[in-house]
């Protein structure tokens, strides 16, 4: 009798345990995720409301002729993706990707320090022009 | 040409809704003779894109631009190569490719299986029809290859020369073979599914098309990562980026069904985590090529929003929501024929592995969609970056490969824990004095992780070596051959076995290459003037010269001004001479200055690299070009409008400035332990697979004999 | 106009490759012959576990006992089908 209750008792017990502990990785992740994350704000939000010393993740659109070096050091200025809207100065330091020029899209890291966003070294990413856009007259390009 | 090719498509998707059609209507109303001609459609669309395909080509090939497509991406002074796998570097270029791999390989699944699977074949067919019809109505109704020109400019736009690249080219047809061959083995799930035929007989059939599609996608994504690290300026091949992880996760749950496919045709278990598997699969490779066209995430691939976004994520919807509801209403065939016998049985570690895998990919896709997921749940985009992947991927990749290690030794239903104890002696010891040397002899001891890795890479190499030297010693004692010719035979006749053995071998190299390049890299980034030296730990770096070569490019992309540089490095005594380069090419805006165009345009970096079994240098140069703004500005304003010969002259006046003037450049030198052993191990991964693919020798010869009892005697064969 | 003309022949050309099947009458045969196709391949794959079986006894694997109560399950099953097979001539 009792033999023929254990293997079925046993798999549901490995069941449970296997589920349980699906659970509670997923748990974790989910939690570090939100803890570990940097909000990524435009330009103008980040005008608008941006506390000191916390971590953004800054996206946006290079301004024209606002592209400066200083030695290994970077400062641009970064507009909404539409153009319009206050700028954000950047200053950063680290590898500039080759695509960056002005009028493109880029992200980076970092946080607001009397006014002008000190990017995290190495964190800039600059989009690569578009490929996939559908240019038909009615669509949209970016 | 143009109305032509336009036609073909309409033609092919008018032909696909048919055969989705006629399939449907033959599975219900069991009349093989529309089965038959659903599958001649089929292949009439593999037909029509083939045609449209050879159409573009041609259009590429001859520089015709009076198709947007070929103005939009090529010039006359494209070089022929780039010329010709320009077409799927573009959105509608890259559908077609979808739509012709898509048709030609679901006409060789169903010509393969015209005699097989009756049941399960109409559907299948139907399913292959749905989705080739969905790729090809995109095409028709918004984004066509075969968009003509009212009037055709003389030169085109060109290609840009980040994909100016041979690894770039390929990359995509590779990845996409991949994304596309998993619809096969679903397209087969649906319809077992619904004809209720739950065997493995699906799984069977449609092996070598999952296995296949697996090895294209595992080459696609490597040659990514090669790409990443030869080409660019960052000095990386992995950043966790969205579009990178969109090609990993099909992949890994891929690996994960590969595996317990196997379970379920010797054991008749896991019906309904294959079906599920395999639905993930393909939809996860509808998701990746939706990914790299939808700019919903942030991403350096993301090349902008298009239209194509809403079609594509309600065909996924739809989908997603068909499988599961498949799946629950076939729950009841889907009742597993045996039960979990011991957990020391293969089985059990399968199960284990699969759970490793999709728990892999659950946390990179978790990682990857967190913006929209945080969008939801708290109205702000929030991103994680690689040290959150990272944190998680590496305990979960540790864990794979000590499964790796342990898997192949255990036997099917039940081995004793005193027998693997056994089998393992030898390869524990090697692994044990393995990892003795690496504490002793290097600095590996540093970091935990690596060590364990290390180990566990050490145990799967161990424990392939004994199955390979032991099973050819069985072999030679059964046969008397010598050990040598027994060990080939032995992987001839096995080839499955064998070739997974191998698989996992290189799975093994390729985890050492990433933990050795990834935790003892040695980064450093130096600002140097012409003639100066600095060291920069264990190394000691001069900057020699710099050369700007105009109009004359040394890495054959048509770079009009590239900026070389000629760097010396000294490390413990050798010393090897690097030439980094940084290419600019022009920009085509007709608003930019004459001049300044020269400098507005695309740049790439040319990374000069030493390959090495223990160690890489790599090196890139970022050259400061503040110099030659005002000069440049100036040119402008004087020269704005002279004659081409001229402008020049001038150029190489520029050029020569910076030369004598020789401004600082920056130089980043990263040191790679082992990262050559990613790409060794990967095609070793590749050789495993194509071993495993090919037909075993037996099948044949069984085939021939015919009377019964002999056949009988065959089972008694040696292994 | 050039587009529909040439819509017009390759749909033609379609129609004929597409209906050609449907006016061949059913083949009747070819359902035994898929029969025995099946169980070629069943038989194959029977074969392969059985060598498979034995290869993972002679690395060490399973203990002489249970390889032998596989072996013969294994056994059986194969005869299975060949006598199937047998069955369809």
């Amino acid at each position: 009798m009792t033999r023929a209750v254990d293997p079925a008792r046993r798999r549901r017990i490995r069941l449970v345990a296997a589920l349980s502990a699906a659970l509670l990785l997923a748990g974790a992740l989910a939690y570090t995720t939100f803890t570990a994350a940097s909000d990524a704000v435009t330009p103008s939000q980040l005008v608008a409301s941006a506390s000191p010393g916390r971590t953004y993740q800054l996206t946006g659109k290079v301004a024209a002729h606002s592209v400066h070096r200083q030695g290994d050091a970077l400062r641009f200025v970064v507009h909404d993706r539409s153009g319009r809207g206050p700028g954000v100065l950047v200053f950063y330091r680290g590898t500039v990707p080759d695509p960056f020029r002005e009028g493109r899209e880029v992200i980076l890291s970092g946080h607001m320090s009397n006014g002008t966003f000190v990017g995290t070294k190495d964190s800039l990413i600059t989009k690569c022009p578009s490929k996939f856009t559908t240019n038909t007259p009615s669509g949209r390009t970016t | 040409m143009a109305p032509l090719g336009s036609a073909a498509l309409i033609c092919a998707l008018i032909t696909a809704v048919y055969a989705t059609a006629a399939a449907i209507v033959g599975a219900r109303t069991g009349r093989p003779a529309l089965v038959v001609s659903a599958r001649r459609a089929i292949l009439c669309v593999a037909g029509l894109t083939t045609l449209c395909v050879v159409l573009l080509e041609v259009a590429y090939a001859r520089s015709d631009f009076s198709l947007a497509l070929v103005a939009r991406n090529s010039s006359t002074d494209t070089p022929t190569f780039y010329k010709l796998t320009a077409m799927w570097s573009s959105q509608p270029g890259s559908l077609l490719l979808w739509a012709f791999l898509l048709s030609l390989y679901s006409s060789l699944a169903l010509h393969a299986t015209r005699r097989k699977l009756r049941e399960i074949v109409p559907w299948a067919t139907a399913t292959l029809g749905v989705i080739t019809a969905f790729f090809l109505s995109l095409m028709v109704f918004f984004a066509s290859p075969f968009e003509a020109v009212a009037h055709p400019a003389a030169e085109g736009a060109g290609l840009s020369p980040l994909l100016r690249n041979p690894a770039m080219m390929i990359h995509p047809p590779m990845l996409y073979t991949g994304y596309v061959g998993f619809a096969i083995p679903f397209a087969f799930a649906v319809g077992a599914l619904i004809s209720r035929r739950t065997g493995a007989e699906w799984i069977h059939a449609t092996r070598r098309y999952t296995l296949l599609a697996w090895m294209f996608l595992g080459c696609g994504i490597m040659l990514g990562a090669l790409w990443s690290y030869s080409e660019l300026g960052w000095g990386g091949y992995w950043a966790w980026d969205p579009v990178e992880n969109a090609s990993l996760m099909p992949w890994l749950v891929g690996t994960a069904f590969l595996h317990s496919g196997m379970v379920q045709e010797r054991r008749g278990m896991l019906r309904v985590w294959n079906a599920s598997l395999v639905m993930g699969a393909f939809i996860l490779s509808l998701v990746g090529t939706f990914l790299v066209r939808s700019g919903i995430l942030q991403s350096i691939h993301a090349f902008g929003a298009s239209t194509l976004g809403i079609p594509f994520v309600l065909f996924i919807a739809a989908m997603t929501l068909g499988s599961v509801a498949l799946v629950v209403a076939r729950r009841d065939s889907l009742r597993s024929t045996h039960r979990l016998d011991s957990l020391l049985s293969r089985e059990a570690v399968f199960l284990l592995n699969n759970l490793v895998l999709v728990g892999l990919c659950f946390v990179i896709f978790w990682g990857t969609f967190f913006p929209l997921i945080s969008e939801l749940a708290t109205g702000t985009k929030a991103s994680v970056g690689p040290p959150w992947f990272n944190r998680y991927t590496v305990p979960l990749a540790l864990v794979l490969v000590l499964l790796t290690a342990v898997g192949p030794m255990l036997a099917w239903r039940r081995t004793t824990a005193a027998r693997l104890g056994r089998v393992l002696r030898w390869p524990l010891i090697a692994a044990a004095g393995a990892v003795a040397i690496l504490v002793a002899a290097t600095p590996a001891a540093s970091s935990a992780t690596s060590l364990i890795m290390f180990a566990g890479v050490a145990l799967v190499l161990a424990a392939v070596t004994r199955e390979l030297v032991h099973g050819a010693r069985a072999r030679r004692s059964a046969t008397g051959e010598a050990l040598p010719l027994a060990a080939v035979r032995l992987v001839g006749r096995n080839r499955r076995r064998y070739g997974g053995y191998l698989v996992h071998a290189g799975m093994a190299l390729l985890f050492l290459g990433i933990a050795a390049s990834s935790a003892f890299v040695n980064q450093h980034d130096v600002r140097l003037k012409p003639g100066q030296t600095k060291r920069i730990g264990g190394s000691t770096v001069t900057y020699r010269k710099s050369v700007v070569r105009v109009f004359d490019d040394p890495s054959g992309t048509g770079a009009a001004l590239s900026f070389a540089t000629v760097l010396d490095v000294r490390r413990g005594g050798k010393h090897m001479v690097f030439r980094p380069a940084h290419n600019l090419y022009p920009s085509a805006d007709p608003a930019a200055g004459k001049f300044s165009r020269f400098f507005d345009g695309e740049n790439t970096s040319e990374v000069a690299l030493r390959w090495g079994l223990r160690r890489d240098v790599w090196t890139a140069v970022q050259p400061d070009l503040t110099i030659l703004q005002r000069p440049v500005a100036m040119a402008d304003a004087k020269f704005g409008k002279s004659d081409a010969q001229t402008q020049a002259t001038i150029i190489r006046a520029l050029a020569q400035m910076y030369e004598a003037r020789g401004p600082a450049a920056t130089f980043r030198v990263i040191v790679f332990p082992f990262v050559a052993w990613i790409w060794l191990g990967g095609a070793l991964l590749l050789l495993g697979a194509l071993i495993a693919l090919r037909r075993p020798p037996t099948a044949k010869r069984e085939r021939a004999r015919t009377p019964a009892p002999v056949r009988r005697e065959l089972a008694r064969q040696p292994a | 106009m050039e587009l529909l003309l040439a819509l017009t022949a390759l749909l033609c050309l379609v129609t004929l490759a597409v209906t050609a099947p449907l006016s061949r009458p059913a083949a009747a045969a070819a359902e035994a012959d898929d029969r025995r196709a099946e169980l070629e391949a069943a038989k194959d794959a029977k074969y392969r576990e059985i060598r498979d079986a034995r290869l993972d006894f002679r690395l060490g694997k399973v203990s002489a006992a249970d390889h032998e109560a596989t072996e013969r399950e294994l056994q059986s099953q194969a005869l299975a089908i060949l006598d199937e097979l047998d069955d369809l001539r």
